[in-house]
């Protein structure tokens, strides 16, 4: 049973896509690396669920989600 | 500077046994006065097993080594009669501090638990904790408690025979054999006992190297844990501070892999490394420096018929986190009633393959956590560095990311689930006292709840009925008769019934649960019993 959601499920997607994109721009590689780095943290925690972050790293590593 | 570790505790003197024609036997001979050696020689020596503790040195540890004690290990040198010059000599903190790069990203106060005779842990070198054994293996003797302990006797050789162990064993004036029905390792991480057997102690070695000092200062420091990620004056590293009794102050530098270890250790090498660390106008004097890898290694199997490994011979593991005599304390704690069950025909042989088992996991347990731990502190991988970093950003703005910042998990007790000595809850109780678990301790209207369970089988009832007194095939059992009503503090019922209204625990002489139930059941309890002591 997944209780992680894998159907959409942001209101303006493609908005959000931009957002993401943005806070990227003119930063180094490092830098970037960094910032997704931290932005996995603060999404993990609050999804908090530990069942749900085990099958998000599996849907990440595009493997199947048990 | 105090200096006790360079008087002799155990100084050589010639034993009879050296003049001995045929080689004699003893029930239990100790091979090291480690602070698990010790330990172990004790716990049996004060149920009345003759033990020789048989040393290759005659002094205690040189330089502090370890310096964090915590709970468990307390409640069990209280047990072996050492806890209080532990605890008036020890340093108590609760204050952490965590620095990354320039400048402080948070600090934390350890909340404790109330409720309990001994703190979280304490401070003390290394070196006083196992002068506190030694008093106390003098004491025992004064007592004519049959325990006797030999400096520079060093085992040489040895041989396996399916009832005993012989042992060749070197001296000043010479070498003599001696033969025990049961002998424990305790010879350290680089135990000749598991060399001369051919015993495997694999594992990890961390690719990276420490500089561990001990300074005298007069500093006003206070009293705290500090530990920096990435420090200015230890770039792209780590360091620690922490407080010791005396004015000695534990420093720990990691220095990366490729260095030149004899270089590093020199003085004037040392010294400068300090001062960019504490200022340079802080007075300081060296009591001791080291350099040292870590690993994470144990051996397959603790026991070899009659010869059983306990301590750093048996497994090591890196510092981050205290649980290297933390851990072999507990080690000797399961291992000794077992022994001495065994050694009086109270018990089958096959009990002690439970201390392999149960002491091999407590082993992975503590072995898991400084992975971790060694793994935060020091990344092995260019993400994992980007990880670490982005979670000590976090920390300074965000308290969510604090419990992911990872120096060392404080070593609390390993918890034997599926041990074949437990047997299943039978109670709706906290899981924190399931069948496996150390009893966690409690204040009652006199005293504590601990040094009531010492040493022996109890039954812990609690607003339940139960005989005074179960006799179970040469297995003795005695009734602790507790009530809610003496249960000032709510410990007792939140740390042993949770909703529950009644409750019966058959307790182990190490002080784990082995069996619990809302009722006393003579049946049940009895095969409780059995299990507890290997018979089923
Ligand atoms: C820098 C550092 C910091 C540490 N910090 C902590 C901490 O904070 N908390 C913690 O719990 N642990 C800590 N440890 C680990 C702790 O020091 C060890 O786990 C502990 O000393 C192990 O005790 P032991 O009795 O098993 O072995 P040891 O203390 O190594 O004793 C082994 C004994 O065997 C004797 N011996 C060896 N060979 C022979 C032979 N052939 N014949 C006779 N005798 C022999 C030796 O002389 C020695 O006395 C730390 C270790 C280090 C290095």
């Amino acid at each position: 049973m997944s209780d992680l959601t894998l159907t959409p499920n942001i209101d303006g997607a493609d908005d959000y896509y931009a957002e993401l994109l943005a806070m990227h721009d003119g930063l180094s590689r490092e830098e970037s690396d960094a910032l997704n780095a931290r932005l996995v943290l603060v999404l993990s925690n609050h999804i908090g669920n530990r069942t749900v972050l085990s099958q998000a790293l599996a849907a990440a590593a595009l493997k199947p989600i048990k | 500077m105090n200096q006790i570790f360079e008087t002799p505790m155990y100084a050589y003197s010639r034993h009879a046994d050296q003049d001995a024609t045929t080689p004699p036997r003893h029930k239990v001979i100790v091979v090291g006065a480690g602070p698990v050696g010790l330990a172990a020689a004790i716990d049996l020596a004060q149920q009345g097993i003759e033990v020789v503790v048989i040393d290759d040195n005659d002094r205690v540890s040189t330089g502090s080594r370890a310096i964090c004690f915590a709970k468990r290990p307390l409640e069990i040198l209280d047990r072996l009669g050492c806890s209080a010059p532990m605890i008036d000599k020890g340093v108590l903190w609760n204050t952490g501090k965590v620095f990354f790069d320039k400048r402080q990203v948070y600090d934390f106060n350890l909340q404790e638990e109330g409720g309990h005779a001994f703190p979280a842990f304490i401070n003390l070198q290394q070196y006083y904790l196992e002068k506190f054994l030694v008093d106390r293996v003098r004491e025992l003797q004064a007592e004519g408690a049959p325990i006797d302990i030999r400096g520079r006797n060093k085992v040489s050789a040895v041989g396996t025979h399916p009832n005993h162990v012989t042992i060749e064993i070197d001296t000043p004036e010479g070498s003599y054999n001696l033969e025990a029905d049961w002998l424990i390792a305790c010879d350290g991480a680089n135990s000749p006992l598991r060399a001369m057997l051919g015993k495997d102690f694999v594992g990890r070695v961390f690719e990276d190297n420490f500089l561990i000092a001990d300074v005298v200062m007069e500093a006003d420091f206070p009293s705290e844990r500090w530990f920096w990620f990435d420090p200015p004056f230890n770039k792209g590293q780590s360091a620690l501070l922490h407080k010791q009794p005396d004015g000695v102050w534990r420093i720990d530098l990691q220095l990366g892999w490729d260095i030149d270890k004899d270089h590093e250790k020199k003085p004037e090498n040392v010294i400068p490394r300090l001062k960019a660390m504490l200022g340079d106008d802080v007075e300081f004097e060296l009591e001791w420096v080291s350099i040292y890898t870590f690993q994470c290694r144990r051996m397959e199997q603790f026991r070899h018929n009659r010869v059983i490994f306990a301590g750093d011979a048996a497994h090591q593991v890196s510092p981050f986190g205290a649980r290297g005599a933390n851990s072999g304390l507990q080690d000797t704690d399961n291992l000794c009633w077992k022994l001495k069950l065994v050694i009086n025909g109270d018990a089958p042989e096959s009990l002690l393959d439970s201390y392999n088992t149960e002491r091999v996991w407590g082993a992975d347990e503590n072995i898991q956590n400084s992975s971790r731990s060694t793994d935060f502190i020091t990344p092995k991988s260019g993400m994992s560095r980007v990880l670490r970093d982005a979670v000590l950003d976090l920390s300074e703005k965000f308290e969510f990311a604090r419990p992911l910042v990872n120096s060392g998990r404080l070593s609390v007790p390993c918890t034997y689930d599926g041990s074949p000595l437990n047997s299943a809850d039978a109670l709706d109780g906290p899981d924190r006292s399931r069948p496996g678990s150390a009893c966690p301790d409690a204040p009652l209207t006199e005293g504590f709840l601990l040094p009531k369970l010492a040493g022996k089988f109890t039954l812990l009832t609690i607003d339940a009925d139960a005989p005074d007194v179960i006799e179970e095939d040469g297995i003795t059992v005695t009734r602790l008769a507790l009530s809610l009503k003496n249960d000032p503090t709510l410990a007792l019922k939140n740390r042993y019934l949770g909703e529950a209204t009644s409750g019966v625990y058959l307790i182990r002489p190490d002080q784990h649960v082995a069996a619990r139930r809302p009722s006393f059941d003579d049946k049940l309890f009895r095969a409780a019993i059995r299990r507890a002591t290997g018979k089923e």
